[in-house]
């Protein structure tokens, strides 16, 4: 029964992440493609929380936190660029 | 059962937050109208999401983790966009754009 609901979640937050890859092709700004990849971002951590409880794997759940963190780091990256016109 | 059904309304709250900052992310007209829509709702749909999976595995050091994914990303998705809206904002007063 759960594992029915997770998995169609799982492909509903896939194909919502190709839709937000459309507004991260067509913005018109820099800033309108960091805020797509920020959500992307979110929506594949808790993509793969989802895999790692649907196929029982339990190290998954490892991936998806170091995955958030890399997340986060790029998007300060990218803001600080696009702020500044350097990294530091 | 009873499980069954808070997983089921936890997860399905959490998929019809993400459309709503999906469809925000698409339909709006501005970036900082855009961040606004999708800041909030992201971070409400992955808090959801979280929490029906920690419900479903129960008390265990798996849950746990999730739990540390939940408080990560409850923390540092407002400061990320705060970030974004700063340096979006800087950038078009410096082009001497209207606001």
């Amino acid at each position: 029964m759960s594992y029915v609901i997770f998995t169609g979640v799982a492909i509903f937050l896939s194909l919502l992440a190709f839709v937000c890859l459309y507004r991260a092709y067509i913005g018109p700004t820099a800033a309108d493609r960091v805020v797509s990849i920020n959500v992307i971002t979110t929506k594949v951590t808790v993509l793969i929380a989802l895999i790692a409880t649907i196929t029982g794997q339990d190290a998954f759940i490892d991936v998806a936190l170091i995955y958030a963190m890399m997340g986060f780091i790029a998007t300060i990256a990218v803001s600080k660029y696009i702020e500044k016109g350097k990294l530091y | 059962m009873a499980k069954d059904i808070v997983i089921l309304v936890l997860i399905l709250g959490s998929g019809f937050f993400f459309m709503v900052g999906t469809v925000g992310l698409i339909r709006l007209p501005d970036v900082f109208s855009r961040m606004h829509a999708t800041t909030k709702s992201d971070t409400l749909g992955a808090g959801l999401a979280l929490i029906a999976l920690m419900v479903y595995r129960g008390f265990d050091p798996v849950s746990l983790k999730l739990f540390l994914i939940l408080i990560f990303i409850y923390a540092t998705n407002p400061v990320s966009a705060h970030i974004i809206a700063k340096a979006a904002y800087d950038k078009e007063k410096r082009a001497g754009g209207e606001l």
